[in-house]
């Protein structure tokens, strides 16, 4: 079995590539979405314990968006997209401009914000998901995204517990988007089950 | 000066100094189990992640089923009197909405917790359990009472 802490550079390179295209891909369905030009900056792409991963988002109690997905078909795994509530904020205005919910209406988590917020963590994992498909060129499906607006642990945790059968890793891709003075992080997750992650390097040809 | 001592996933933390504040920040579906000795002012905190115990896995703290009578055990080795135990329990939160059998661990983790207390003769004295928001705990020493802070509410207390 090929764990993520196991791989090698050309490895490691290869999964780096599918985060620069997936970003990429996220950059401009985000483009289209806000009918501006957004420019990103070069992802950071790493493999992360999930345990420290509340850590790296700036600490267990700080306020995220979480967006859940679940991957079948040719693999099997996990998403999660993640990014902060300013930064979710920040996309609302561009988006919606005055039309867009207020911090409180984001935590509060009502009809708009709700439905605004998981527009857009759709069509941002659905971007990197794409990466992986045509990189790959495997067929992958994925659930209805599941959205969650609370303190980056308790987001966090439910997908380590389903996942603490099959790995304690996550591959993470930082990507700042830029559009105008505005700056905005979104952190890609995947953590692929048991055997998945052979699937993926053996499709890229780098077993 | 209260010492915060943060309890990870699947830890334990037992303590017999009053000035202690056992806690977990951001607990979503997992359970945070608190087992208090308020005579001898002894507590300790277990976190943990699944209902029931898989075979093949070595670490007792990570399930319900297990981590109570082992929190227990570590308790009454830190001096505590089991006649005086009683326990507090929070978290088990459903935290995505979706049909998924995935989002109800949480409930899963909650119902195996007290099925656990119920069988060693542990009194339940408090508990906030479910719902769909991330707690932080903080499980005093001093007096055994349980703060629970959720997103834009006010804290609780049990």
């Amino acid at each position: 079995m090929v764990l993520f802490e196991d791989l090698n550079e050309m490895q490691l390179d290869a999964l780096k590539e599918i985060g620069n295209i997936g970003a990429g891909n996220a950059a401009t369905a985000l483009s289209k979405m806000v009918g501006k030009r957004v420019n990103m900056e070069v992802p950071l792409v790493r493999i992360l314990p999930l345990k420290d991963v509340p850590e790296w988002l700036g600490g267990p109690e700080k306020e995220v968006l979480g967006v859940y997905l679940s991957v079948f078909g040719a693999l099997a795994g996990h998403i999660l997209f993640v990014m902060t509530i300013d930064d979710a904020l920040k996309i609302m205005r561009i988006l919606l401009g005055d039309m867009a919910p207020s911090r409180d209406q984001i935590l509060s988590m009502d009809e708009l914000a709700s439905s605004a917020m998981g527009e857009i963590g759709n069509i941002l994992s659905s971007s990197y998901l794409s990466a992986l498909a045509d990189f790959t060129g495997l067929h992958l499906n994925h659930s209805v995204p599941a959205i969650a607006v609370d303190m980056a642990g308790a987001i966090v945790d439910v997908v380590l517990i389903e996942i603490s059968q099959h790995s304690d890793y996550a591959l993470l891709i930082e990507t700042v988007f830029v559009e105008e003075e505005d700056r905005i992080t979104g952190y890609f997750m995947l953590i692929p089950d048991t055997g998945s992650l052979e699937i993926i390097l053996q499709a890229l040809g780098v077993v | 000066m209260a010492r915060k001592i943060a309890v990870g996933m699947a830890e334990y933390r037992v303590s017999n100094d009053p000035e202690d504040v056992l806690c977990v920040l951001g607990l979503g579906s997992c359970v945070g189990v608190c087992l208090y000795d308020p005579v001898r002012r002894i507590g300790g905190m277990v976190h943990v992640l699944l209902p029931e115990h898989l075979p093949g896995q070595s670490n007792p703290f990570k399930f319900a089923d297990t981590a109570v009578p082992a929190l227990l055990a570590e308790v009454e080795k830190a001096g505590a009197n089991r006649r005086n135990i009683f326990a507090k329990i929070s978290g088990g939160a459903k935290m995505f909405s979706g049909a998924d059998t995935l989002f109800d661990i949480g409930k899963r983790n909650a119902e195996a917790v007290k099925e656990a207390l119920k069988v060693l003769g542990i009194p339940l004295k408090g508990e906030d359990v479910g719902g769909n928001r991330g707690r932080s705990i903080f499980f005093y020493l001093e007096d055994g009472r349980l703060e629970i802070k959720i997103l834009g509410r006010d804290v609780m207390v049990i």
